[in-house]
């Protein structure tokens, strides 16, 4: 286990390290002068060059790297052109909208899609299971914002009973933050709950046809006991992985859900840094994102023992 | 499945190619009949500029098509290559699979929106912001069936034959990974109409008075109110046609692999 889990780190690592060099790299090799177009169609030839000067464009491009990756390792991700703010004040100022729609969405889409997930393959071919394909079938095709306005037309502008857009922080009350977050976590939960629930059931069917899931019933276990103690145990692998993965994807569905539904969070900060040609808060936002990614699937690869403890590395 | 999503698909892609035979100019604007309701001429309405909706809806299906087209086609070609590079070449393997695995965890939409922003918009670029996140998935599907392919007895026999290793995964490890591909193309075209129709709602797509869905519902939302269809005609278009990319995706690999038909 320990030598897994070292091995694991040391991959890991790697493809930060991989990550970097790309992020780093795009900013560079895209055709195009980034100070230029950083500093508007309006720029004097100085403004560019000061630009240019304050990312140090003008280093050789090893000695720009090492700076940029010292800089990362020492928790310093640059500095905002326009705002003047490092890149961790403003991310840090941005976070609360974020954290809180994706930890909601995780909790709807996790518990929805696993539980839809069980009952399909509880019943395949039954009702439940034809809603599923049909539901997940939407779920994959109709993209979040035209759920998310799909939503607003029927639940704020017609009926008034929510919000139409806006955010209120958890420090003002549980209620007004709650009712701000519905819309928008019931639009990006959507293709997660199919998602996942997809792989839940496929994942279930193949246990449930198990020899042991036989002698269960056999001996009289309780449906309960069947579906949640001994299947799900059993088909929680995959559903974790689905998981992990759903987080790469959960990021670009969160900026488009906080354009949608207008919360200032990390998706507006980086819509509105790209708007701006701010590079350095899109390359630090970019770093920071995916870290988060690489470390979740880290986490993920390690929890397999936990829910499976057959596994051994 | 196969003949649902081709139908409908079919039906969009002759509707998007024979878009300027029959409807009007959608970047024409007429100030004074702005978020006008549908009507026997205009029949999705105008938008708040004056502009035929069904008109731009229809251009703008004709942009996500191209946009998903070319994307497949550059999404095949460039993970056939690295996915058969690194299932036949040991050597190459653990450094393009590790640089696949850094590729893959930046966020798809963040990384094209940053290379749009920086390369400036224009449709070649977005082509290519799209195609480059979508590449890792593709070249790690090729290589594992290069990797199963390549130990069959048939392969064996080929190379001691006397075939050369070009010869070899042309004629004998290439036409395996075809079915594969198919499916994952489906999967490809789906998801880069919608990544376009995001980037374009974002703002970070085409120009914006170039017809696009998704700078359509997002140039509309404000009048989401006043005139629905501006938001929802666009919308329900997009999702048709992703919808009818991904049954045809299902249906062709229930055809090509009937073992997951019965399981599913």
């Amino acid at each position: 286990m320990g030598g897994y889990v070292c091995r694991r780190l040391i991959s890991a690592i790697g493809v930060m390290a991989v990550v970097g060099v790309f992020i780093f790299l795009l900013l560079r090799l895209v055709p195009g002068d980034a100070a230029a177009m950083m500093a508007g169609n309006n720029a004097t030839p100085q403004e560019v060059a000061g630009i240019r000067e304050q990312l140090g464009l003008n280093e050789p491009l090893t000695v720009q790297f090492v700076q940029w990756a010292l800089g990362i390792l020492s928790g310093n991700l640059g500095s905002s052109i326009f705002a003047g703010l490092p890149v961790l004040t403003l991310v840090s100022q941005r976070i609360e909208p974020t954290i809180s729609l994706s930890i909601l969405t995780m909790i709807v889409s996790v518990t929805g899609g696993i539980c839809f997930g069980i009952f399909a393959a509880w019943r395949a071919g039954g009702f439940v299971d034809r809603m599923l394909t049909a539901f997940s079938a939407v779920g994959y095709s109709v993209p979040v914002f035209v759920v998310g306005y799909f939503l607003t037309y029927c639940f704020s502008l017609g009926t008034r009973w929510l919000p139409v857009q806006g955010y209120v922080s958890i420090g003002q009350g549980l209620a007004p933050w709650f009712v701000h977050l519905v819309l928008p976590t019931v639009a990006l939960s959507l293709s997660y709950i199919a998602f996942i629930a997809r792989i839940t059931r496929a994942s279930m069917l193949e246990v449930l046809s198990e020899d042991y899931m036989r002698t269960a019933a056999a001996k009289g276990a309780s449906t309960y006991a069947m579906l949640f103690h001994y299947a799900l145990k059993n088909a929680a692998a995959p559903i974790l992985t689905v998981i992990g993965l759903s987080f790469a994807y959960l990021i670009g569905g969160v900026v488009i859900t906080e354009t949608v539904f207008n919360l200032p969070g990390i998706g507006r900060l980086v819509v509105d840094a790209i708007n701006n040609r701010d590079y350095p808060v899109i390359q630090g936002v970019l770093i920071l994102v995916s870290g988060l990614y690489v470390l979740i699937n880290l986490a993920v690869d390690l929890a397999y023992r936990l829910v499976d403890p057959r596994i051994r590395y | 499945m196969v003949f649902t999503g081709g139908g409908v698909l079919a039906l969009v892609i002759v509707m998007a190619l024979f878009a300027p035979m029959y409807v009007r100019d959608p970047m024409n604007m007429d100030p004074f009949k702005t978020l006008q309701p549908p009507s026997a001429a205009m029949w999705f309405g105008t938008d708040n500029l004056g502009r035929d909706v069904f008109a731009r809806t229809v251009f703008g299906a004709r942009l996500s098509l191209t946009v998903g087209l070319m994307v497949v086609a550059s999404t095949a070609l460039s993970g056939l290559l690295i996915g058969v590079i690194a299932g036949y070449h040991r050597g190459f393997d653990s450094i393009i699979m590790r640089v696949m695995d850094g590729l893959m965890s930046i966020p798809t939409i963040l990384l094209a929106m940053a290379l749009v922003s920086l390369a400036g918009s224009g449709l070649s670029i977005l082509i290519v912001a799209i195609t480059i996140p979508q590449i890792p998935s593709t070249a790690r599907l090729v290589r594992s069936v290069v990797l199963s392919v390549r130990e069959r007895p048939y392969v064996e026999a080929a190379l001691c034959g006397g075939a050369r290793a070009p010869k070899v995964l042309w004629r004998h490890i290439l036409p395996n990974t075809i079915p594969a591909l198919m499916v994952q193309s489906a999967n490809i075209c789906a998801s880069a109409i919608l990544t376009e129709a995001g980037l374009s709602f974002l703002g970070a797509g085409v120009s914006p008075e170039i017809p696009s869905l998704g700078n359509m519902i997002s140039s509309s939302r404000l009048y989401l109110g006043l005139a629905p269809l501006t938001v929802f005609a666009p919308g329900v278009w997009l999702a048709v046609t992703v919808l009818a990319v991904n049954l045809l995706g299902d249906g062709l690999r229930d055809l090509f692999d009937p073992r997951l038909k019965r399981r599913r």
